[in-house]
């Protein structure tokens, strides 16, 4: 075999252990579609817990929804909505050669990721102004049914461990913005891009899942 | 002899293998070879059965005569608290998977690596962040809440609760991310021509493993969130006075914990398809009823949570439905045991170690299973929960069952990994030792627990010291079987005879590598000519000890 056809086979991109890029591009989807299955889990858990709890108290929970912003979860879903076309337009651009969209299209998705963030700050602050919060700190008064802090300690929990997934994902896109613009990815190889991807498509789906079951309980 | 010559010499003598090839603290500290990884999980892990065995023995010694003899009620709760945390979360878990799993599985599948070589080392560094967590909890002020942490003993115990489940919440992204790396080689870095049905069982046993960690760690990481959080800002969730349920917390305690069994027996019941047939000499039956049965099991143990909550009050209904899914675990589990027995059946038995500890799984495990169908059983289980009877239940499926079969499989490997062979009589000598120092230790459990012993008091009636007094002694049998065997396995890393490729004239790719194996395992793709138990076709005779091949 020849150093060329070697070279060939075996890009610098390529790991020791895998036979060929095609390999690793394979291993890594099986990867991370496993840890994707994991996040479900992780945060099947906590549907676990309103399930339950939503079924216990069904008039408390209708009454205390009613304390969340609606205007700013409709906001905060077209935003997750927009940020996962992004971030596939991003790979998509990469695939067909084009570094600068893909940096460009990579920023907006950052940008989105932080809009996201500081709406859902500004939310908190209102409900933490109010004293609609969880457990023995909920003091709000004007919320009918028994143990109206229950729905906070669900609210904050599922929403609280989504922005820290939105947080990680902000840091990993960030990193994946740095790579390109030092050119790591080419046409040939952007698999850690497209596995971020895919992560965040996941952080979207949640929040397509959260938002209705907490903002719009009917 | 000139030191230069010394070194020539050592290196004539000592082949290109994954331990000479770099040497330093850096070298392993930083190693990305899954043999080196499955080396320092090694020592860690093992240094954390020492730890949890220490335990047991204080515990035990406690129990030799009944009233307070040299611990208060408070530190006996302590104790057997952290014997159950380390022993399930820092040794068993691990155990299996990550010692043997990290160093066997790629070169059972002619890979050159798992498929994450970073992430393994970094599940090796997540796991000593819990480790180190854990100890801290327990110089912090211990815990003393039993290793399920139940609330509300753990939202209103002033021990040092939240550290000790916060490492234990970290441990579990070690597990998952060993199980994912694991599930990931197992599907994309077979070598060429090894398939589905020509891997060993021991890879089937660690992929239905792999599967469980998973899928059901994440919900024990979410629920021990939920426990951190109500101890620390009383979120409610879990205390009736707020309108939360306590009884929810052992519902998803337990979605996890029982598959969690599972993780820590199926890759046991792996090593014992490997011993079984390699010193029966003979081909596995059953092949493919054995590699089912393990991802039948891995999918049952997602369904019979609720018989650990037969007497907390789950609905009636609920409570016939789990019995009846827990006596549905028995049958792949006994298409397993029967399996075995028939495969030895007309073999050529021998019996070094390896196979001694074998046949003491099918001893000790069958105990343990057929115990845990009493239990299933709702009637019986209302009078045995809580008592002697389910702590020797627990301890025969998993030192009987797991433990046995890691001993087992340790020794198998110990030639492989280190390259030098163990003493063979002191080996047989110890195995002889765990076996009756562990029955010693846990059949009288039974008796008394039937007869009404509770579980996790520091005294007890009188009536019952003759059994006490059996089980101690028996423990201290047991500790002297651990004991010797330690020194022997670690004598023999440096001062063993030297092993050959294929101590044992087994068949499955890892023998027909060089001891220890080389950095990339192979010194070429291995081509995949036979299954990995066709001793009926090819026949390997054990290589001699001392005469390298």
């Amino acid at each position: 075999m020849s150093d060329a056809t070697k070279a060939a086979e075996h890009p610098s991109y390529v790991q020791h252990h895998f036979a060929s890029a095609e390999q690793q591009r394979e291993t890594a989807k099986i990867g991370m579609w496993v840890f994707l299955l994991t996040e479900i889990l992780l945060f099947g858990g906590l549907f676990g817990f309103y399930v339950f709890y939503r079924a216990w108290n069904p008039e408390m929970f209708y009454n205390a929804h009613k304390a969340l912003n609606v205007t700013m979860g409709t906001v905060n879903t077209l935003v997750l909505i927009t940020s996962s076309l992004t971030v596939a337009l991003a790979i998509r651009s990469m695939q067909l050669g084009k570094r600068n969209q893909t940096i460009m299209f990579l920023s907006s998705t950052i940008g989105l990721a932080i809009t996201f963030l500081v709406v859902k700050y500004f939310e908190y602050a209102e409900h933490y102004h109010l004293g609609e919060l969880p457990g023995k700190f909920y003091h709000a008064h004007d919320i009918a049914g028994t143990n109206p802090h229950i729905f906070f300690s669900v609210y904050f929990t599922m929403t609280g461990l989504h922005a820290i997934h939105v947080i990680a994902g902000t840091i990993v896109m960030s990193w994946m913005l740095i790579r390109t613009l030092r050119r790591d990815f080419s046409s040939e190889y952007y698999t850690p891009l497209e596995m971020t991807g895919l992560y965040w498509h996941l952080v979207d789906i949640i929040w397509i899942f959260l938002y209705p079951l907490l903002y719009l309980i009917g | 002899m000139s030191s230069a010559a010394t070194v020539a010499d050592n290196i004539q003598s000592e082949p290109d293998n994954y331990l000479n090839h770099e040497s330093g603290i850096k070298s392993w500290l930083l190693t990305k070879d899954h043999k080196r990884i499955g080396i320092l999980y090694l020592f860690s892990v093992m240094s954390m059965f020492l730890l949890g065995g220490i335990f047991a023995m204080l515990i035990r010694l406690e129990l030799l005569h009944p009233g307070a003899d040299f611990m208060t009620a408070k530190t006996y709760n302590e104790l057997f608290t952290l014997h159950g945390a380390v022993m399930i979360f820092l040794f068993i878990i691990p155990s299996v998977p990550a010692i043997l799993g990290n160093f066997v599985l790629p070169i059972q599948i002619g890979a050159k690596d798992v498929a994450f070589p970073r992430l393994n080392l970094a599940s090796w560094y997540i796991y000593i962040i819990g480790s180190v967590l854990a100890l801290l909890a327990i110089v912090l002020g211990s815990v003393d809440t039993g290793w399920t942490f139940y609330t509300p003993y753990s939202t209103q115990s002033t021990t040092a609760v939240i550290p000790m489940v916060a490492a234990i919440f970290i441990l579990g992204f070690s597990s998952i991310f060993t199980g994912l790396n694991f599930i990931a080689t197992v599907h994309k870095l077979r070598a060429p021509g090894m398939t589905w049905y020509k891997m060993p069982l021991f890879v089937w046993g660690i992929y239905a493993t792999a599967i469980i960690q998973v899928l059901a760690t994440p919900i024990l990481g979410i629920t021990l969130v939920l426990l951190i959080l109500e101890r620390a800002f009383g979120i409610g969730i879990f205390d009736p006075a707020m309108g939360g349920d306590p009884v929810l917390f052992q519902h998803f305690f337990w979605f996890y914990s029982h598959p969690a069994v599972y993780i820590m027996i199926l890759p046991g019941m792996g090593i014992m398809s490997e011993l079984i047939s390699t010193f029966s000499h003979r081909k596995i039956f059953g092949y493919k009823a054995i590699a089912y049965s393990s991802v039948a099991i891995a999918f049952l143990s997602f369904l019979v949570w609720g018989h650990h909550m037969f007497v907390s009050g789950q609905a009636a209904y609920a409570t016939m439905v789990f019995s009846f899914l827990t006596f549905m675990v028995a049958i792949p589990s006994g298409i397993k045991m029967f399996n075995w027995v028939s495969t030895m059946y007309k073999g050529a038995i021998t019996f070094e170690t390896p196979m001694l500890y074998a046949l003491s799984f099918l001893f000790t495990f069958a105990i343990g299973g057929l115990t845990g169908i009493f239990l299933g059983a709702t009637a019986v289980d209302v009078h045995l929960t809580d008592t002697y009877f389910i702590v020797a239940h627990f301890h025969y499926v998993m030192f009987g069952g797991t433990v046995m079969a890691f001993f087992g499989g340790l020794h198998y490997w110990w030639p492989k990994i280190w390259g030098r062979m163990y003493n063979e009589n002191w080996g047989r000598m110890s195995a002889m030792l765990v076996f009756l120092g562990f029955n010693l230790t846990f059949f009288p459990q039974f008796i008394m627990g039937s007869q009404g012993m509770p579980r996790r008091y520091f005294t007890y009636p009188e009536k019952y010291q003759a059994f006490h007094v059996m089980s101690t002694v028996g423990s201290w049998i047991l500790g002297l079987g651990l004991l010797i065997m330690a020194v022997y396995l670690i004598y023999a890393i440096k001062w063993g005879p030297k092993a050959p490729k294929n101590p044992w004239g087994a068949l499955t790719l890892e023998w027909t590598t060089s001891s220890p194996p080389p950095p990339h395992n192979f010194e070429e793709i291995p081509k995949i000519t036979h299954g990995p138990y066709d001793h009926d076709k090819v026949v390997i005779k054990p290589e001699k000890v001392g005469v390298p091949a």
